[in-house]
């Protein structure tokens, strides 16, 4: 353990790393998955294309995502930005579904509600199929982000570093304390992404909060 | 005025939800579209508001097509209350409510201080203005929902199942609130149900629609129950129709005078004064229930009273005289004043006899009530007018 302590600031600037390559793609995958999800939603002709074709890419192997992403950039092999283009389609991958899944979760009566009240589309989209959905995606939230956490570590091997070095170096050069410190280093972010997403997402539905009925006394 | 013109919606896979349909929805009144599942009933309420799309015919709304206007803001000018409240589960109670004035460009604070007014309007208090609706309980969202439709105080409404997801004993209060409503408002309604009694009790006019989007009938309730059209419309109206027409009309109640005694008095004198075994015990001239003579004890006291039977109105209907009688366990409909004060009682006999008086008279004239403190249907036999 000693090894820990005396590499605390290096394992401290790796983990920020992790946590940004890790953190960006989750965003990024984020505002791309709402439109094609909504795409989906509305055009169900279009819902198993799109679900196949977003689910297969999650099949496919993080190291060769990584080694294609320079060529289909043309980027250089240790830019940063491969592991980035990379996460974020892993993050399409799995938030596609779950876009399509939140927005058939809005209740019908109220969906058809919105529309008998004159809400046109993009203000029914925003002020009422979206916000309703926020449970349920948030919840792939939470899938993809402890996805993306486990996988980024791979980046190791194409040379970018985050809290993958310390798995990489500690299997190498048989170093106990540095494998440990990228495992709980690793579970601790996965932690830490899964808290903040939970608490945004209760944040953004103060009316799951309280569901208490009214008080007596109020006519039924 | 709601205007069908022989309206058709096909679907693509070849069913038709409606066909031919050609209707009137009267200015001013409740029009009952009713049928059972699968007779296009949603599917008509729906193209009024352009949410569902004839695939041919015309709608139109006091004399306006309806495909010649732009949906939203069609829309916005036409009440919409739908199945279960349909209220936005992550907005406020008054944000709710304010939803199309705030879709119009009402400023915020007039729409809210609108929607408090509106949940007055439907019984509830202001209180739960900043309520989510899932603070409240099935009926209160029914009511939300309908003080939503009401907020822009659109001339046309369409109400589908409005009350269908709630108990009984809630249903038949806010069908009576809706009624008191309606008489001060005046809107158009166009109203969907499945039921039967709630089309009797609520329609001006009912239409009832056959599987596959037939009119089978369009009558007045009395009418529907009086005469119906043919066997599919007497069998939908059901087999108790007849007791159910009784409804529709009154008749003076020969009301008998009926002793009484008080809680307190002794059960020696509530033996002197019963008949047939049974005694009214009342408080103020107002009825608490019937008292058996040889009940245990030697006083009459509010715990031992026998309830349950239901109160006639004086001028009220029929139907609610004999239900009174046949409720009764001495046998003795109650008959009260408006104020709820004892007018007498009066026997099944008495009621069928009047039944009988009237069989031969009815067919020429049909009934017309005058008196409002009664049942709220009377408000909508044929010839009643909304004040």
């Amino acid at each position: 353990m000693t090894w820990i302590q005396d590499h605390l600031g290096l394992i401290g600037s790796l983990a920020v790393r992790h946590a940004v390559l890790a953190g960006i793609p989750l965003l990024l995958g984020l505002v791309v998955s709402l439109p094609l999800g909504w795409l989906a939603h509305r055009y169900r002709r279009l819902a198993p294309v799109a679900l196949a074709g977003t689910g297969l890419l999650y099949t496919i192997p993080s190291l060769a995502l990584f080694i294609l992403m320079p060529l289909l950039l043309g980027t250089k092999i240790l830019n940063p930005i491969n592991v980035v283009a990379a996460m974020t389609i892993y993050t399409i991958a799995l938030l596609v579904r779950t876009v399509v899944d939140g927005l058939d979760s809005v209740p019908k009566d109220v969906d058809a509600a919105a529309l008998a009240m004159g809400l046109t589309g993009l203000r029914r989209l925003l002020g009422v199929q979206l916000p309703l959905a926020i449970p349920v995606i948030a919840a792939g939230l939470r899938v993809a982000a402890v996805s993306n956490v486990s996988i980024v570590s791979v980046a190791s091997i194409i040379g970018v570093s985050q809290l993958g070095d310390l798995l990489v170096d500690g299997y190498n050069r048989d170093i106990p304390g540095a494998l440990w410190a990228g495992i709980i280093g690793c579970l601790a972010l996965a932690l830490l992404f899964d808290i903040v997403i939970q608490v945004v997402a209760r944040l953004l539905t103060p009316w799951r909060a309280s569901t208490k009925p009214a008080a007596a006394g109020a006519p039924a | 005025m709601i205007r069908f013109d022989a309206v058709t919606k096909t679907y693509p896979g070849g069913t038709t939800a409606v066909d031919g349909l050609t209707l009137e929805a009267p200015t001013g009144q409740i029009t009952v579209l009713v049928g059972p599942s699968g007779c296009g009933k949603t599917t008509s309420l729906r193209m009024v508001n352009r949410m569902i799309e004839p695939t041919s015919g015309t709608i139109s709304i006091d004399g306006r097509d309806t495909a010649s206007m732009d949906p939203a803001t069609l829309r916005r000018g036409i009440g919409y209350v739908i199945q279960h409240g349909g209220l936005f589960p992550h907005h406020t109670i008054e944000r709710n409510i304010a939803t199309v004035p705030l879709l119009l460009g009402t400023d915020k604070s007039t729409a809210y201080a609108r929607a408090r007014e509106l949940l007055e309007r439907v019984g509830l208090p202001q209180s739960l203005a900043k309520r989510y609706p899932a603070q409240l309980s099935g009926g209160q969202q029914q009511r939300v929902g309908v003080a939503r439709a009401l907020a822009a105080d659109p001339p046309v409404m369409l109400m589908d199942e409005p009350f269908s997801a709630v108990d009984p004993v809630v249903r038949t209060q806010l069908q009576a609130e809706f009624l008191r409503l309606q008489r001060d408002l005046g809107k158009t309604i166009l109203f969907v149900t499945h039921d039967i009694d709630e089309a009797i009790t609520l329609g001006d006019q009912v239409a009832v629609l056959r599987v596959g989007g037939h009119l089978a009938q369009m009558a007045s309730p009395s009418e529907l129950l009086a005469h119906p059209a043919d066997d599919f419309v007497a069998d939908f109206v059901g087999r108790d129709r007849g007791y159910r027409a009784l409804s529709f009309v009154d008749g003076v109640l020969p009301a008998l005078a009926e002793p009484t005694v008080a809680v307190g008095d002794s059960a020696e004198l509530a033996r002197e004064r019963a008949i047939d075994g049974w005694v009214l015990v009342t408080d103020d001239e107002r009825p608490l229930g019937w008292y058996a003579v040889g009940s245990p004890g030697d006083q009459v006291t509010a715990e031992r009273l026998a309830l349950g039977g239901t109160l006639a109105r004086q001028g009220g209907t029929l139907r609610a005289a004999l239900d009174s009688a046949l409720s009764a366990p001495s046998g003795r409909g109650v008959v009260v004043t408006d104020e709820g004060k004892l007018a007498g009682t009066l026997t099944a006999a008495a009621v069928i006899e009047v039944i009988e008086q009237q069989r031969t008279g009815r067919d020429r004239a049909p009934a017309v009530q005058d008196d409002p403190s009664a049942e709220p249907r009377i408000q909508h036999s044929p010839g009643g007018e909304s004040p």
